[in-house]
C-alpha cells in the first residue's frame, strides 16, 4: 500500500536507469537525506563528534572493503593499513603544502592508497581466497611497520604521532584541527561520502562493476567471456584502497585529531570485515548498516546500562558490547549469511504486499 | 520472528537509553578514564581500583569535598587512543572538571583539544614533558615529575653509584622501550645526556603487539651486555621484560624501571630472583598510612571497592590514591580560590595551578611519609618534585636510598626548547590568555 511501484511507468531509458526507479525509494532517500542535513542543528556535540562523523568515516571504509571482498571476491585484511596509507599521505600533503584546501588533499591522498593498494594486489592474480588474506595481511604488517619506522612519514616527530594541524578552507572557516566545530566537520564528512558513494554506486552497477562480479560468481567463465582478470582484479583492489585511504584521510582529520601507528593496527581492519560481513556481502546500504551496528553498539551500550538504572562497571560493558558483537557476526553467519542488507530487502518485499500479503 | 523481535528490543531499549540523559545536579563530575580490558589491564586494574577508591573514600567518610559529593564514573579506554578521544568527548559534554587520560598516546591527543574545549588535563607524571612549561600549556598538568625528570633521575641514581656523572663516559646503558608515543618520549632527554656525559645509549624498541615476546630484543641484550638498562614499559611488557632479564641473567640491581614499570605482578613475574630490581617512585609503599587505612575501612570493607584483598595497596595502587589526592586537592584549592563550592573546569585549572600541598596539610590528610610536599606555578606545571628509589626484594617493593631530586637544570631548558617546537609544528597554537592568579 505505502511502498509498491505499480503504476509507475517509466518512458526513457534514463528513467529506467535511474539509481533509485520507485518513486518511493526516491521520497525515502530525500527524507533520510534531510535527517542528515538536519541532524547536527539538534544533536549534541557528542553525538556529532563521537557517533556520526566516525560512523560515516567507517561506513566509507567498509564500502572500500564491500567492493574488494563483496563485489570483486577477494578477501581482505589490510583495509585499516590501508586507511593509514590515506592519512599517512594526507598529513604529508597537508604539511607540504598548508595552502590547498584540505578536502582536495583528503581526496588526492587516496590516489596514493590506491597505488600502495594495486601493488599488494598483484599477488591476488595468481593466488586465491585464503593465501590472498594472508598476502594482504603481510600489507597489512608492512606499511604499519612502515608508520612506526619512517620517521619522515611522521615529520619526525618525537612521540611518533601525527597531528592535525589547523587548516582552514572556503573563506575563513575552520575545518579541521581542534578548534573546528564538530557541525562543520560532520558536514564536510556528509558531503565526501555522499559523493563518494554515489560515484561507487555507479561504478558498481556499470561495466567495471558486473566485471568484478563476474569476476567474483567465476572466475574462469569471466575469462572465457572476455574479462581481463588483470585490469578486473586491480581496479577493484584501486578503488576499494582509495575508498579506504580517503576513510582513513578523514578519520584522522575530521574525527581523532592526532593519531599513533596503532590506530590503523590489524583490529581496525577486523571492524572494518565485522562491518562488511554483518552489513552484508555485495551491498552499499549494508556497509552503512553494519558501520552504524558495529560502531553504534557498544556507544549505545555503555549509555544504555546506566540510564537504565543497571549499575554495572564500565569494563563489563565493554565485555558485554564484545561478547554481543561476537555472537551477532555467528548467529548472522548462520541466520542470514547476507547480512543486514538482507533483512533490509526482505522487509521490503513484505512491505510492497502489505497489507494483502496473500492477495 | 523471534532475532527480528530481539533487534526491535535492542534497539527499542537504545533509543530510550539514549533519551534519559543524567541530568546536572550539584556535584563535581570527575571521570576516570581506566582500562580493565586489553593487554594493558595487568598495570590498569590497580590504577584504577585506586583512584576510585579513594575518592569514593572522600564520599564516604567525608560527604564529598566541602560538602558536595563528587561523582565518579570510569570510561574504558582499553589503553586504546581511539577510545579515549570517544570518552573524552563524552565527558567533555558532561561537565567533567578534569581528565585523567591514563595514557599518553590519549593524552597527546586531547592536548590540543582541551586548551579549545577548555578542560583542565591531569597527566600525572606521564604524557607530553613538555606540557610543564605552564605558559605554553596552560591546561595540562604533569606533577609530579616529567618523563624527562624521570630519566634524568635514573642517569643521576646510576652516575652517584659510578661515583659521578664523570665515570659514566665509556659505559653502556641500555633502553628498552615500548615503541609507542609513551616509550618515546624520553628519548629526546637521553640521547642529550649521552652526548654529554659520552656514554653509549642503546635502543630497544618493544612493539606493542609483540611484548609479550621479548626473546629477540633481550638476545641482543645479551649480546651487547650494556652496563645499565633503563626500561620504560606498560602491560604485559613489564613483567615479560622482568622475566627475560631473569632468563639471560642480567644482573637485577643494574635493571631500572621508571615509575610506571614498579607494578606488584610486573617484578612479581620474576619472583625471588627478580631480587634487586630497581624502580623510581614518588609516594609511599605499603599500607602503614592512615589515608589507605580509611580507605580499608569505609571502601574496602564496606564493599565498595573491586580490589582484590591480596593485592590492596601495592605500589601501583597506592599511586592511582596519590593521583586521586591530587584531583581531590585540585578540587578544594578551586573552591577556596573562587569562594564557590560547585566549580566548573576553568575554576579546577586554577586550582591545579595553584596547587600547593604542605606538609601539615599531609599530615591532616593522613599522607605524612606518603609523599612529599608539591607546589605548582602558573609557568611550572609540573614541579620536578623529588623522587626515589625502590627495590624488589623478592616479595615486595623496599624503600632504597633517599628522595633526590632529578637533574632540573638540564631538563628545564630543554623542556622549554620542546615546548617551543611543539608549539611550532601545530601552529598556530593558542596563546595563553588565562590570568595567571597568584604569582
Amino acid at each position: 500500500m505505502l511502498y509498491r511501484e505499480s503504476g509507475q511507468y517509466k518512458t526513457s531509458y534514463i528513467a529506467d536507469q535511474a539509481i533509485f526507479p520507485i518513486r518511493e525509494d526516491r521520497i525515502g532517500m530525500a527524507i533520510i537525506g534531510a535527517i542528515a542535513l538536519a541532524i547536527p542543528f539538534f544533536a549534541s556535540d557528542f553525538f556529532l563528534n563521537a557517533i556520526m562523523t566516525p560512523f560515516l568515516i567507517l561506513a566509507l571504509a567498509a564500502i572500500g572493503l564491500n567492493i574488494l571482498t563483496g563485489y570483486a571476491g577477494q578477501l581482505s585484511l589490510g583495509s585499516g593499513a590501508f586507511m593509514g596509507v590515506g592519512a599517512y599521505s594526507c598529513y604529508k600533503l597537508t604539511s607540504i603544502f598548508p595552502d590547498v584546501n584540505i578536502i582536495i588533499l583528503v581526496m588526492i591522498s587516496g590516489l596514493f592508497s590506491a597505488g600502495i593498494g594495486v601493488i599488494f594486489g598483484l599477488p591476488s592474480l595468481r593466488i586465491k581466497g585464503l593465501y590472498l588474506a594472508v598476502t594482504t595481511l603481510a600489507a597489512q604488517f608492512f606499511l604499519e611497520w612502515c608508520f612506526i619506522r619512517i620517521p619522515w612519514l611522521y615529520n619526525y616527530n618525537a612521540s611518533g604521532a601525527i597531528e592535525v594541524p589547523e587548516r582552514r578552507g572556503f573563506g575563513d572557516i575552520i575545518l579541521t584541527g581542534p578548534s573546528a566545530p564538530a557541525m562543520t566537520q560532520y558536514f564536510v564528512v556528509l558531503g565526501i561520502v555522499v559523493v563518494v558513494t554515489l560515484a561507487v554506486k555507479n561504478i558498481v552497477r556499470g561495466r567495471i562493476g558486473r566485471q568484478w562480479m563476474m569476476i567474483r560468481d567465476m572466475d574462469i567463465a569471466a575469462e572465457l567471456m572476455g574479462v581481463r582478470p588483470l585490469t578486473a582484479k586491480l581496479s577493484a583492489f584501486a578503488v576499494s584502497s582509495y575508498l579506504c585511504g580517503v576513510a582513513g584521510a578523514m578519520f584522522i582529520f575530521f574525527y581523532l585529531g592526532a593519531a599513533e601507528p596503532s590506530a590503523f593496527s590489524i583490529t581496525l581492519s577486523f571492524q572494518i570485515l565485522f562491518m562488511v560481513i554483518l552489513g552484508g556481502l555485495g551491498s552499499l546500504v549494508g556497509s552503512f548498516f553494519g558501520a552504524a551496528f558495529i560502531w553504534g553498539l557498544p556507544i549505545v551500550l555503555r549509555a544504555g546500562f546506566p540510564a537504565l538504572g543497571i549499575g554495572i562497571g564500565a569494563e563489563t560493558v565493554f565485555h558485554i558490547a564484545t561478547m554481543i558483537v561476537g555472537a551477532l557476526i555467528i548467529v548472522f553467519l548462520i541466520v542470514e549469511p547476507h547480512g543486514l542488507a538482507r533483512l533490509w530487502s526482505l522487509g521490503k518485499e513484505k512491505l510492497r504486499v502489505w497489507p494483502f500479503p496473500y492477495g | 520472528m523471534r532475532l527480528k523481535r530481539l533487534i526491535a528490543g535492542t534497539i527499542l531499549a537504545g533509543t530510550l537509553a539514549g533519551a534519559a540523559l543524567p541530568a546536572f545536579a550539584e556535584e563535581l563530575f570527575v571521570p576516570l578514564f581506566s582500562y580493565r580490558t586489553g593487554p594493558y589491564a595487568g598495570s590498569g586494574i590497580p590504577i584504577a581500583n585506586g583512584m576510585h577508591d579513594y575518592l569514593t573514600m572522600l564520599n564516604e567518610r567525608d560527604g564529598g569535598i566541602n560538602g558536595v559529593k563528587l561523582r565518579i564514573e570510569e570510561c574504558e579506554t582499553g589503553y586504546d587512543t581511539q577510545k579515549g578521544v570517544e570518552c573524552y568527548e563524552q565527558v567533555k559534554g558532561d561537565g567533567a572538571l578534569v581528565i585523567s587520560p591514563y595514557s599518553t598516546g590519549i593524552t597527546l591527543q586531547v592536548i590540543p583539544k582541551a586548551s579549545v574545549d577548555k578542560i583542565p588535563v591531569l597527566s600525572m607524571a606521564y604524557g607530553l614533558s613538555a606540557a610543564a612549561v605552564g605558559d605554553t600549556f596552560p591546561w595540562v598538568f604533569n606533577p609530579p615529575d616529567t618523563y624527562w625528570d624521570g630519566a634524568s633521575a635514573i642517569i643521576t641514581d646510576i652516575a652517584s653509584r659510578e661515583g659521578g656523572k664523570e665515570n659514566l663516559k665509556g659505559k653502556k646503558i641500555g633502553y628498552i622501550f615500548l615503541d609507542a608515543g609513551y616509550g618515546r618520549e624520553a628519548i629526546p632527554l637521553l640521547e642529550q645526556m649521552s652526548s654529554d656525559m659520552g656514554f653509549e645509549l642503546l635502543q630497544y624498541p618493544v612493539p606493542g603487539k609483540e611484548m609479550q615476546n621479548q626473546s629477540s630484543q633481550w638476545l641482543n641484550i645479551r649480546r651487547d651486555k650494556p652496563d645499565y638498562m633503563i626500561m620504560w614499559g606498560w602491560g604485559a611488557m613489564n613483567p615479560t621484560a622482568v622475566k627475560e632479564a631473569t632468563k639471560i641473567r642480567y644482573p637485577m640491581d643494574k635493571f631500572y624501571g621508571v615509575w610506571w614499570s614498579g607494578g606488584n605482578d610486573d617484578a612479581a613475574a620474576g619472583g625471588e630472583d627478580a631480587k634487586g630490581y630497581r624502580t623510581l617512585n614518588f609516594h609511599g609503599v605499603g599500607a602503614d598510612y592512615p589515608v589507605i587505612a580509611d580507605i580499608k575501612k569505609h571502601v574496602v570493607d564496606a564493599g565498595k571497592s573491586q580490589v582484590d584483598p591480596a593485592k590492596f595497596a601495592d605500589n601501583l595502587y597506592n599511586r592511582g590514591v596519590y593521583n586521586s589526592m591530587l584531583i581531590a586537592e585540585g578540587i578544594r584549592r578551586a573552591q577556596e580560590l573562587s569562594g564557590k563550592t560547585v566549580i566548573d573546569a576553568t575554576d579546577m585549572r586554577n586550582g591545579l595551578e595553584n596547587l600547593d600541598i604542605t606538609e601539615e596539610r599531609l599530615k591532616e590528610m593522613g599522607m605524612e611519609g606518603f609523599a612529599l610536599p608539591m607546589k605548582l606555578s602558573c609557568s611550572d606545571h609540573s614541579g620536578h618534585h623529588k623522587v626515589y628509589v625502590v627495590e624488589w626484594d623478592g616479595k615486595d617493593w623496599k624503600k632504597a636510598g633517599d628522595w633526590f631530586s632529578p637533574d632540573v637544570e638540564m631538563v628545564r631548558p630543554l623542556l622549554e626548547k620542546a615546548a617551543a617546537e611543539y608549539v611550532a609544528s601545530n601552529a598556530p597554537w593558542p596563546e595563553r590568555t588565562e590570568a595567571c592568579m597568584s604569582n
